[in-house]
Order: C-alpha cells, then sequence, then structure tokens
C-alpha cells in the first residue's frame, strides 16, 4: 500500500497541494522549443531547473534532450544573469551552432527582474549573434500557470518572432499544435494529407523526439517546422488552434500580426473532437474529406458498436491537462462510459465551464481545476466511492496499485510503459488505438478477478 | 557586542547620522563595525574618507567563494571597522538577495568573531524594509537593536511606522526591538513634540533630536564625519550625545504601529493646526 495514509474524508485546504496534477512552466516552453527545427532551448535560470527538464522530457521520450542554462550563481542571483546568458548565447552559438536558440526565464530570473529583451540586444550588439541565426526568447515563472502555459508562452513566441505577412497569400492553413505526442501531431499531419489539405503545423516535435536509431547521432534532428515554414505562417489562409489552453494566445497573436482569421477546436482526441477537426479543416482548406478518412471512421465506430457492453456505465477517473482531459471525458462519453471524477492543476476558467457542459447528464460527476486540484483529492473521491478505470500519467500508477484499479497510461510523463511514441490517440485511428486500450484493461481486470467457473473464452 | 541596525525613509540622512555616531562612540573608545547594506555602497564614506571600498560583492563577484576579510574590510576613523555589502548597478538583478548573500559571507568570514573585540556592530540598511532581502539585518537575531531615524514630514512617519511593521513582525519570534526614533530635524513645525508623541503611540521613545545645521553638509564635502571635521561644533556634541543616549540606552521595545487614520491625525493635530 504505496498510498495507504489517504483518507476518504476531505479536509478543506487552501496552502496546500499534495501530488500536483501539473508541473512547471518551463518544461511546457523547452518542450515546445523542440517544435522548431534547429533549435535549442536555453533555460536562463540556475542549473537544476535546466536539469530537471531535460531529466523528466528524456523519461518520457526516451530520446536525448540537448538544452543548455545560463547557470546561475550567487552572484548572478544579485547582480543579475545578463553576463552569464551574454556568455551563454557566445558559447552556444561557437561550440553548438543551432539555428536558433529559444530563451526562456525560470523563477529566479523571473523574480530579480531580468529583461530578458535587453539582454539579448546586448548580445546581438556585441555581435555574439552570428549572421542568419536567431536568438528568441519568452517568460515563464513556474508561480503563475503550469507547464500548460510555459507551452503556450513558447508557441507566442514563435508567432511573435518569426511569422510574417508579405501580403501575398498563400492557400495554406496553419495548424498550431497543442501538447500532444509526436506520434499524435505525425497522425493529424497525415489526415491533413489524406484530405489534401495544405497545412503548415507548429510546433511540430515527430522528427525531432520520435527519430530513430541510426547509429548515428545528430544535435538537431531532421524534423520540426522550419525557419520558412514558420514565417510564412504569416501568409496562411487561416489557423486552426488544436486545444484552447496551448493555442489560443498564439492564434490571437497571430491575427493581430498578420491578420490570418482562427479557429481553436478541441485537440482531436475522441469520435467528436475528430469530426470537429476534420470538418474545420475541410471548410477552412476547402477540400472535401475523402473515402479514407469516412472509412476510417466507420470501422472506429464498428469497434466501439461490437463493444458496447463492456464500456457502458464504467466509472473513470481521469487527470492531466485541460486541452486532452475535455476531448477524452468527451469521448468516454461516447462510450457510454461515466467519468465520474476529473482533475486538472492548470488553472483557468475554460475548463470549468466545459465539464459543466459535457457532464450535465452525469449528475455525480465531479471536477476541478487549480491548484487545489491535484491526485490526493482524486484518490480521495476514489475511496469515497470508487472507479473502474484510472486514466492518467505515471503517477497514477500508486493510485492504480493500491486500489487495484485498470490504468491506462495518458499525458505527461509516461516514465514506465513504452508506445506512446508509437500509437497515436488523436484522429480516428488514435481514437481506435485508445478504445483497444480501454477494452484491453477491462477486459484482462474482468479475466484476472472474475471467479474461475465464470471465465470466458468468448468475450 | 551589541548589534544595531538603522533604518528610515531613503535620503532622510541614515548613513550621515549613523557614521557621526560612530564616530562618537569611537572617540569614547568603543570598537565599531559599519556594514553597509546599500548598493550605492556610501555608508562609510565620511569615516573612510572617500570611496575607498572594494564592496563584498564585487570581491565576491571577482575572485568567487574564496574571499579573504581583509579584502572587504577597511579602518577608518578612530579604528573603526568599515565593509560595504554593496549590490548591483541600478535597475538590475536583486539588491535585497545580495544583502543576504553578504552578511551570511561575512558570517562565514568571521567578521563578528569574539577575537575581533567589538563593542557594536552597525547595519546601515537603505530605505524601507521592501522585501525579506533588506529584513536580513534584523532576522534570525542578526540586530537587536534597531534604531529608525525619521523626521516631521508626513512620508518620513509613514516609513518609519513601516518599518515598526515590520520589527514586530520579527521581534514576536526573534530578538530585534526598537531601540527609539532619531529625529534628525527638518525645521517642521513643532517637530520635536510631534516626534515625542508618534514615539510614545509606538511604544518608544524619541532617543535624540538632531538639529538641522549646515556644518554637517560642510563635513560632508570634506569627505568627514562632523566630529572628525570640526569637533569643537556644537553639532559634534549633538552626535556625541546620541552616541552617549545609545550607549546608555535601556529602552527596547516591540513597537505597536499605527493604523493610517491615527497617524493622520498625529500630524493635523501637531503639525497643521499650530
Amino acid at each position: 500500500m504505496l498510498l495507504k495514509h489517504t483518507t476518504p474524508k476531505e479536509i478543506d485546504r487552501k496552502s496546500l497541494t499534495i501530488n500536483p496534477a501539473k508541473t512547471c512552466q518551463p518544461i511546457g516552453a523547452m518542450y515546445a522549443a523542440f517544435g522548431l527545427n534547429g533549435c535549442l532551448p536555453h533555460s536562463h535560470g540556475s542549473q537544476g531547473c535546466c536539469a530537471y527538464h531535460r531529466s523528466t522530457l528524456t523519461r518520457h521520450f526516451k530520446e536525448p534532450i540537448v538544452a543548455s542554462t545560463s547557470s546561475f550563481s550567487e552572484g548572478s542571483s544579485v547582480f543579475g544573469g545578463s553576463a552569464n546568458l551574454v556568455q551563454a548565447i557566445d558559447t552556444i552559438f561557437n561550440v553548438y551552432d543551432p539555428l536558433i536558440v529559444a530563451v526562456h526565464t525560470t523563477c529566479l530570473s523571473e523574480t530579480i527582474g531580468d529583461d530578458l529583451t535587453q539582454i539579448i540586444s546586448k548580445a546581438a550588439e556585441e555581435g555574439k549573434i552570428p549572421e542568419g541565426k536567431m536568438v528568441i526568447h519568452c517568460n515563464t515563472p513556474s508561480y503563475v500557470g503550469s507547464h500548460v502555459t510555459g507551452y503556450s508562452n513558447q508557441v507566442v513566441a514563435f508567432v511573435k518572432f518569426f511569422s510574417t505577412s508579405t501580403m501575398k497569400k498563400r492557400n495554406a492553413v496553419n495548424l498550431v499544435a497543442g501538447w500532444m505526442e509526436p506520434s499524435d501531431m505525425r497522425e493529424i499531419k497525415r489526415m491533413a494529407k489524406e484530405m489534401e489539405a495544405r497545412t503548415i503545423m507548429f510546433p511540430d516535435m515527430t522528427g525531432v523526439l520520435d527519430t530513430g536509431l541510426t547509429g548515428k547521432y545528430t544535435m538537431y534532428p531532421h524534423g520540426g517546422t522550419t525557419l520558412s515554414d514558420m514565417k510564412a505562417t504569416g501568409d496562411s489562409r487561416f489557423t486552426i488552434g488544436l486545444g484552447e489552453y496551448c493555442t489560443t494566445d498564439a492564434c490571437i497573436k497571430l491575427e493581430n500580426k498578420c491578420k490570418v482569421k482562427f479557429e481553436v477546436v478541441d485537440i482531436p482526441i475522441g469520435l467528436k473532437a475528430t469530426d470537429r477537426f476534420v470538418m474545420s479543416l475541410s471548410r477552412h482548406a476547402n477540400v472535401p474529406v475523402p473515402d479514407s478518412i469516412t472509412e476510417e471512421r466507420s470501422k472506429l465506430l464498428d469497434l466501439i458498436a461490437d463493444n458496447q457492453k463492456y464500456f457502458y456505465g464504467k466509472r473513470v477517473a481521469l487527470f492531466g491537462d485541460p486541452d486532452t482531459l475535455v476531448p477524452l471525458t468527451e469521448f468516454l462519453i461516447s462510450l457510454d462510459m461515466k467519468p465520474v471524477y476529473i482533475v486538472t492543476g492548470t488553472p483557468g476558467k475554460g475548463f470549468d465551464e466545459r465539464m459543466a457542459t459535457l457532464l450535465k447528464d452525469i449528475p455525480e460527476a465531479k471536477y476541478m481545476s487549480g491548484a487545489g486540484a491535484d491526485i490526493f483529492r482524486l484518490h480521495q473521491w476514489i475511496k469515497q466511492e470508487g472507479v473502474d478505470m484510472l486514466i492518467g500519467n505515471t503517477y497514477g500508477k500508486y493510485i492504480s496499485l493500491d486500489e487495484n484499479i485498470p490504468f491506462i497510461r495518458f499525458g505527461f510523463p509516461i516514465a514506465d510503459r513504452a508506445g506512446h511514441n508509437y500509437f497515436p490517440k488523436t484522429g480516428y485511428v488514435g481514437a481506435t488505438n485508445l478504445t483497444i486500450q480501454i477494452l484491453n484493461a477491462l477486459m484482462d481486470y474482468q479475466d484476472r478477478t472474475c471467479p474461475e467457473e465464470k471465465v470466458e473464452f468468448q468475450m | 557586542m551589541r548589534k544595531i541596525a538603522i533604518y528610515g525613509k531613503g535620503g532622510i540622512g541614515k548613513s550621515t547620522t549613523t557614521q557621526n555616531t560612530v564616530a562618537g562612540l569611537a572617540e569614547i573608545g568603543k570598537k565599531v563595525m559599519v556594514v553597509g547594506c546599500d548598493p550605492k555602497a556610501d555608508s562609510t564614506r565620511l569615516l573612510l574618507h572617500g570611496l575607498a571600498q572594494k564592496t563584498v560583492l564585487d570581491t565576491l563577484r571577482d575572485e568567487g567563494e574564496d574571499v579573504d576579510l581583509d579584502d572587504v574590510m577597511k579602518t577608518g576613523f578612530c579604528n573603526t571597522s568599515c565593509v560595504e555589502s554593496g549590490g548591483p548597478e541600478p535597475g538590475v538583478g536583486c539588491a535585497g538577495r545580495g544583502i543576504i548573500t553578504s552578511i551570511n559571507l561575512l558570517e562565514q568570514l568571521g567578521a563578528y568573531d569574539a577575537d575581533k573585540q567589538l563593542d557594536y556592530v552597525f547595519y546601515d540598511v537603505l530605505g524601507d524594509v521592501v522585501c525579506g532581502g533588506f529584513a536580513m539585518p534584523i532576522r534570525d537575531g542578526k540586530a537587536q537593536e534597531v534604531y529608525i531615524v525619521c523626521s516631521g514630514e508626513m512620508m518620513a512617519m509613514y516609513a518609519a511606522n513601516n518599518i515598526c511593521k515590520s520589527i514586530s513582525k520579527f521581534g514576536k519570534v526573534g530578538a530585534v526591538r526598537l531601540g527609539g526614533l532619531i529625529c534628525n530635524s527638518r525645521k517642521v513645525d513643532n517637530e520635536a513634540n510631534m516626534i515625542q508623541e508618534f514615539a510614545k503611540k509606538l511604544g518608544t521613545q524619541m532617543i535624540h533630536f538632531v538639529p538641522r545645521d549646515n556644518m554637517v553638509q560642510h563635513a560632508e564635502i570634506n569627505r568627514k564625519t562632523v566630529i572628525d571635521y570640526a569637533p569643537e561644533h556644537p553639532q559634534a556634541n549633538e552626535y556625541r550625545s546620541l552616541a552617549n543616549k545609545i550607549n546608555d540606552n535601556q529602552m527596547f521595545v516591540i513597537p505597536t504601529p499605527l493604523p493610517m487614520h491615527e497617524l493622520e491625525e498625529l500630524l493635523v493635530s501637531f503639525g497643521i493646526l499650530n
């Protein structure tokens, strides 16, 4: 019993979070930075921040995560980090030679008020930034928001520094990717290609954080949104943001800067969210939905219909990020399951509003967002009345083991299982993968726990 | 060893008053160390006859953790020990963190050790207690006594009241106490009476009323304390008297800061009406 001290009784607490359902801003900024081709994320703060973010990303992606740090000392905290960052920029371009350096702040550099705009322009004046190379930045104080906020801030910086309007519109649609796996992005791009829609995805971690083993190490893999594509987003005919929390700000920025109209839809997880994405892309790219996509959809429907009795009424607890929890909850409802407990540590009203609408027919459902919405509280709810399934990142493992609940790993980080880099959860194919995973977990549980005389050959 | 912190509104004359008082104490044979906690590093100028000091933080930045006490401590008027903690240039970095780093480093280096045979340590802290760093001298049993330099001007009293708030906060868990208000006159109407009444309401005393005199400016232009520059001048005796009062002071309290409206009432009844 790893979490044996968790009690069903909830005590009102204001200043304590136990096992938060979120992590800190820079980790999101660092992840998003890998979505640009040839980009090196740089953490402006102490070494510990950078080391933690790198190791967490490495544990999840099982890939080398390359990022640099300003290595603050006691002296930098007092005198400001300007000297360190200017020196870092010099060293980075001399030794590691990236195309772009994406600087993000940390709690320390935010609190002492380091002015990145001024420091980077000083580095430029001193000739530390070679011709054709770029240093961009975003502010990511961890005491505001969560890793999702950091991701969003980095994506906004991409628009702010790169997107340009040449007044010559191109017949392309921007797809601003919210926080999902590279495999999920790959699937969305495949669908767009299948639909013959011209798209630019940013950030795009495919080919960066899901590369194969070739025997040769490259610091900057071939993938990621290229600089020319990123600039061209300002000339696209439309922008579709995938995920409200991660992409709305970038979409607004792009509209303000380059007059590209936008629509924000959910990350296409599950049947309805994928429908909405496909329809949005079809409308704005002005392409029909091909039969091949409709066929993928029908196969998903067939799978759901065949196994409906296993899904019906099953109570599910979930935790993770708003942008994935919203479509995931919606999909579970489509499967006739009952998402009863949903928490996210990321604060924001949008989540609560969406959940209120989605869960109106499940009166027993509870959901919560922000600082008080932690995994401990989710566990307490489960103790009060049990669930049939838990969905969340690796931190959910302890609850699932203690309570003997089938567990689906979904979100970030997944440090103890493989697969998230290979099997997408987006699109109709992704929804099929997810449905099979849910089904297998439920059936395994039934086989394992039912009395011997009740074991079924045919399920 | 008595550890004393001097606080007060910016520009009120903390550094001038501190150094003149320290000169008075040194004159009667006390061994005093002054620690300037201001990034401008001008808290020991009069004792050292100029800005001769390399600051603790500059030394730390240039030489790393391997700092020698002699590198940062200079001997000034009447054998006083002078240290400047220093800090970042205006508008960058974190001055508050600088004070924390600097005081910790001085402790590590043994600046307060018994073999230094110090009678007094004075911390001259800039302005108001705006953040945790500026409260460092009164945290964790560092300075036990605080004197607040103020005048009869509204903002000076407002700042003094704020400083009392932080003393009462730290005083409840630590040893820090308020020793009194030092009125550095700005020739405001009825000033001495008003500050006396203000002190009474705070639960403390006005330990001395320092009259305004141009001699202070003359001495300052010559980079000296009044006691050093014009030992016979009456103003020198004022500082001697303040030094003696601090030396003999027995009244140490946790102050009771005033609510804003009471402070305003005080100003109205003493300042404007008369």
